[in-house]
């Protein structure tokens, strides 16, 4: 069995990988987020039997390490607000707005919308990381569309 | 369909050096990587340098194929072959040395696991017993390790050397002094002998 070197896996998915953290769990914690998911790869890497699909396997992962943080602020007493303290600089303000409202949606409609749109999976794919049919995956989509146009009808 | 909100889903932005820096960091201080490597520049080509916690393991000529010796580590030693030239320091710090014909020899730790058997007692007699300014040939070196029968495996032995310039295997030659083969080339062959030599007469 080959694995290719860790490092092809960064090269190719890393910063889509960055991306998705961050725009689920905020530029306070998707650094943390997307770190720990990194070292959990890196941790079972060696024991991967099977290399078919490297990046549905990064981006199930990151995918729990995300669901790992949104569990632990639902338990936190006093949450800490979703909105960035400093207005960043780091890309439009648009996207910040969508994907605070984006992580406003049903769980699983945010995890099929980030799969979807940051991690680029087919909907097969989405489906498993969800543990729901592709049908489902693609429902859950389609809802979380059609709930963030209802929150920004401009668009 | 609404392909801006698709493209604004899509344009979530990311900059992942600064963040995946400190994961690596943690990746070295829980040692989780099998391998580090980095390249680094040299009078004969950029060289790609690999070590692990036990030392150089790797060098490779720009002619090898980087991704083949990359790919090679991760099937040998393990795939967390990540690219860290922080970790690489020390390495460079004396090829750098040695290019510039400051170091006579190096006190790298070595990690000799690529290298078994027959060819490995060549290569550590190798490295050990040739120094600096000096060459040897084939049949020498195979006599050396007893075997004098034995030049070709030599040959085979100093063609399959994972750690060029360190385990010095340029400064095995023909019987009469023609320069044999090299994985860097003859010219770069050459060119090592000749730096070697500055100092000292080849013959």
């Amino acid at each position: 069995m080959n694995r290719p070197p860790f490092q092809q896996l960064l090269d190719a998915h890393g910063a889509d990988l960055h991306r998705f953290c961050l725009a689920q769990t905020g530029p306070h914690h998707g650094p943390d987020c997307f770190q720990d998911a990194v070292l959990a790869a890196l941790r079972a890497y060696p024991e991967l039997t099977d290399s078919r699909n490297l990046r549905g396997w990064l981006f199930t992962i990151a995918h729990h390490k995300v669901l790992d943080h949104h569990r632990a602020t639902a338990r936190r007493p006093a949450p800490v607000p979703e909105v960035p303290e400093r207005a960043s600089s780091d890309g439009p303000p648009l996207a910040h707005e969508l994907w605070a409202a984006v992580g406003r949606l049903p769980e699983k409609q945010r995890g099929a919308i980030a799969l979807r749109y940051l991690g680029d999976l087919p909907y097969a794919e989405i489906g498993a990381v969800l543990g729901c049919s592709d049908a489902a995956a693609r429902q859950n989509v389609r809802a979380g569309l059609a709930a963030l146009r209802q929150e920004a009808p401009a668009r | 369909m609404t392909s801006s909100l698709d493209d604004a889903l899509r344009g979530a932005p990311t900059d992942p050096a600064a963040d995946l820096a400190v994961a690596l960091a943690r990746a070295d201080a829980e040692g989780l990587v099998d391998v580090a490597y980095s390249s680094t520049d040299s009078p004969i080509g950029p060289l790609l340098v690999a070590v692990t916690p036990a030392g150089l393991v790797r060098l490779a000529f720009e002619r090898e194929d980087d991704d083949g010796v990359l790919q090679e580590l991760a099937d040998r030693i393990g795939p967390r072959v990540l690219e860290r030239p922080a970790g690489l320091d020390e390495v460079r710090r004396e090829l750098d040395e040695y290019f510039e014909g400051r170091r006579d020899h190096f006190e790298l730790p070595l990690d000799w696991r690529l290298s078994s058997g027959f060819r490995r007692t060549v290569l550590e007699t190798l490295h050990a017993a040739v120094d600096y300014g000096h060459t040897v040939s084939y049949l020498e070196l195979a006599t050396m390790v007893g075997n004098p029968k034995a030049s070709r495996a030599v040959g085979t032995a100093m063609a399959t050397n994972p750690i060029p310039i360190v385990v010095p295997c340029h400064r095995v030659l023909r019987t009469g002094g023609r320069l044999g083969g090299y994985g860097g080339g003859l010219p770069a062959k050459a060119a090592l002998l000749e730096l070697e030599a500055r100092d000292q007469p080849l013959f």
